[in-house]
């Protein structure tokens, strides 16, 4: 199906996440392509495509944009959008064009601001009832459905994906969901990039505000600014680099991106889960990997009810056995397999079209034993996921160099 | 809008706030359903998001079901009023919606995953013609 020659991570960076008023949007992609260049050893002039991946500025050609600022070398660009997993899009776009022949060396770049944008998923206000009705859209509606014929904000329906786990599986509820966060905001105290860097008991998880049942406010991720850069490399143009960057490289294991297949519940219900799976299953057998192997994990937690079913999808506890790993701290740092060491989109943040590359840095920055404070000790190979509602899941599996 | 509103089968001075939602002798939802694999689909499709066929006859679901999951929204839509439940319901003989759960006071004891509910209407909205717009929700049912 490709070539069996792999491709390479040469150079990451990330900016810390957060909210940036003195910095706009491209400021962000230079800042973490820049830094992706010097940390690979490389320069714009040695890239021969370029993909930029940002969710909200999709028609604004940030890839053109960005070359402003980094060098316009009038290289192939790709501007791409797709949901959540937007910049892994931009990863696997620069990885077909090395793949493909055409490229050697390119940048992928993920960035977005949205500053405190509020609750997703309902972004048109809610009609005004004050009107003659006259049936629009879709579903011939005459009034907004949204809080009528349920919820379509993504913290209900993630809180309703966690449920649904919950309805099929024994030992899961609104405890095991709240362990998650309580981990993650735990996991981020040692990470600098982190949005929030602050832990929390149990009980002032579960305590906290209620947004949508069992998701508290801080079993939400925020909004927020960031961006996040990879350069790849071909096999072949690797190994005709000085030793010290074959060594720092890291290998792309799998690299593999999903829709949803039908199923009943997601015409109503996203379904979150079987491309997830199908995703995981694909990169476990295209990188030889087994899930005991990975030494971390950084999954798409844009709420803990979904980091909790993601166990299962990523088949890192037994079927049906979500609630009882994290009982016994499987996922926590010094646990089976850590999970979310940056602290997730919970505490680290997830500025949309940052967050599918920013966990590829995560990942390389552990295999390289580069992590500092947060490092998992002896991390070779590590697992990357995220997903966007629609839907579409990216799914990378990383492997120290061994160069 | 009168006439609009009698196709639905019901009072002419109310119209049902979907299409899917037919408001004539007991107030209950039409699907699309595919006529080779019997997919459900509650908006128009060129082509059957399961198997590929492009034939579809719309069948009538059935009103009662049980909860495959909920949540309890607190922190709403702008002009939405909260806290309200809103769940996905598996239909009893095929299909699955999302809606409110009604007529129950929304804290987590009032609602349970596998509840048995039923299809129930109310009045959701009213325009400056003195039309009323008919909302459905499900309301559980005594055991």
């Amino acid at each position: 199906m490709s070539s069996e020659e792999p491709v390479w991570i040469l150079g990451t960076s990330m900016t810390k996440f957060g909210r940036y008023t003195d910095k706009d949007l491209i400021d962000l992609a230079a800042e973490a392509s820049l830094g992706a260049l010097d940390d690979g050893g490389v320069t714009m002039a040695e890239m021969d495509v370029l993909a930029a991946g940002c969710l909200y500025e999709a028609n604004g050609g940030v890839g053109q944009r960005l070359q402003k600022q980094l060098g316009q070398t009038g290289i192939p660009v790709y501007n791409v959008a797709n949901a959540c997993a937007t910049g892994a899009t931009a990863v696997r776009t620069v990885m077909m064009a090395i793949k493909a022949g055409e490229a050697h060396m390119g940048l992928a770049v993920g960035v977005e601001q949205m500053g405190k944008m509020g609750m997703l998923g309902a972004d048109r206000a809610a009609r005004s009832d004050k009107q003659v009705f006259e049936r629009k859209g879709r579903f011939g509606s005459v009034v907004g459905v949204e809080g009528r014929l349920g919820t379509n904000m993504m913290p209900g329906v993630f809180a309703q994906a966690g449920m649904e786990y919950a309805y099929e599986n024994d030992g899961v509820g609104f405890e095991q969901f709240a362990k998650v966060a309580q981990k993650n905001h735990e996991h981020s105290t040692l990470n600098p990039l982190a949005q929030y860097r602050k832990a929390f008991t149990l009980e002032e998880v579960m305590g906290s505000e209620v947004i949508a049942y069992p998701n508290t406010l801080l079993m939400c991720c925020p909004t927020g600014d960031g961006s996040a850069a990879v350069v790849l490399v071909s096999d072949e143009k690797l190994k005709s680099l000085p030793r010290e960057q074959q060594r720092r490289a890291v290998k792309v294991s799998a690299s593999v991106l999903t829709s949803d297949p039908w199923t009943e519940g997601c015409q109503v219900q996203p379904d979150v889960n079987t491309l997830t799976r199908n995703a995981a299953d694909a990169a476990y057998e295209a990188s030889g990997v087994d899930p005991a192997d990975l030494d971390l994990v950084e999954l798409h937690d844009c709420f803990a009810t979904a980091e909790l079913r993601h166990y299962d999808n990523l088949r890192l506890c037994e079927p049906g056995g979500a609630g009882e790993w994290i009982d016994k701290g499987g996922p926590w740092r010094d646990g089976e397999i850590p999970v979310n060491v940056s602290g997730g989109l919970l505490s680290k943040g997830h500025p949309i079209g940052a967050t599918g590359v920013a966990n590829l840095f995560e990942v390389a920055t552990h295999v390289r034993g580069e992590a500092g404070d947060r490092q998992v000790p002896d991390a070779k190979v590590g697992l990357a996921h995220v997903i966007g509602l629609g839907s579409s899941c990216g799914m990378h599996i990383l492997e120290r160099s061994g160069l | 809008m009168a006439d609009e509103s009698a196709a639905d089968g019901g009072p002419s001075n109310q119209i049902a706030m979907v299409e899917y939602l037919h408001l004539d002798d007991e107030p209950h939802l039409v699907a699309n359903v595919c006529d080779n694999c019997g997919a459900t689909y509650f908006d128009r499709r060129n082509a059957c998001a399961a198997c590929g066929a492009r034939e579809f006859t719309a069948s009538r679901l059935a009103n009662t079901g049980s909860v495959r999951t909920f949540t309890i929204v607190h922190r709403a839509a702008r002009g939405v009023p909260a806290p309200y439940v809103s769940a996905v319901v598996d239909l009893d003989g095929g299909g699955r919606v999302k809606s409110n759960i009604i007529n129950v006071e929304p804290k987590p004891e009032n609602v349970t995953l596998g509840m048995r509910v039923r299809l129930a209407t109310y009045v959701t909205a009213t325009d400056d013609d003195g039309v009323e717009a008919v909302a459905f929700g499900y309301e559980p049912v005594a055991a």
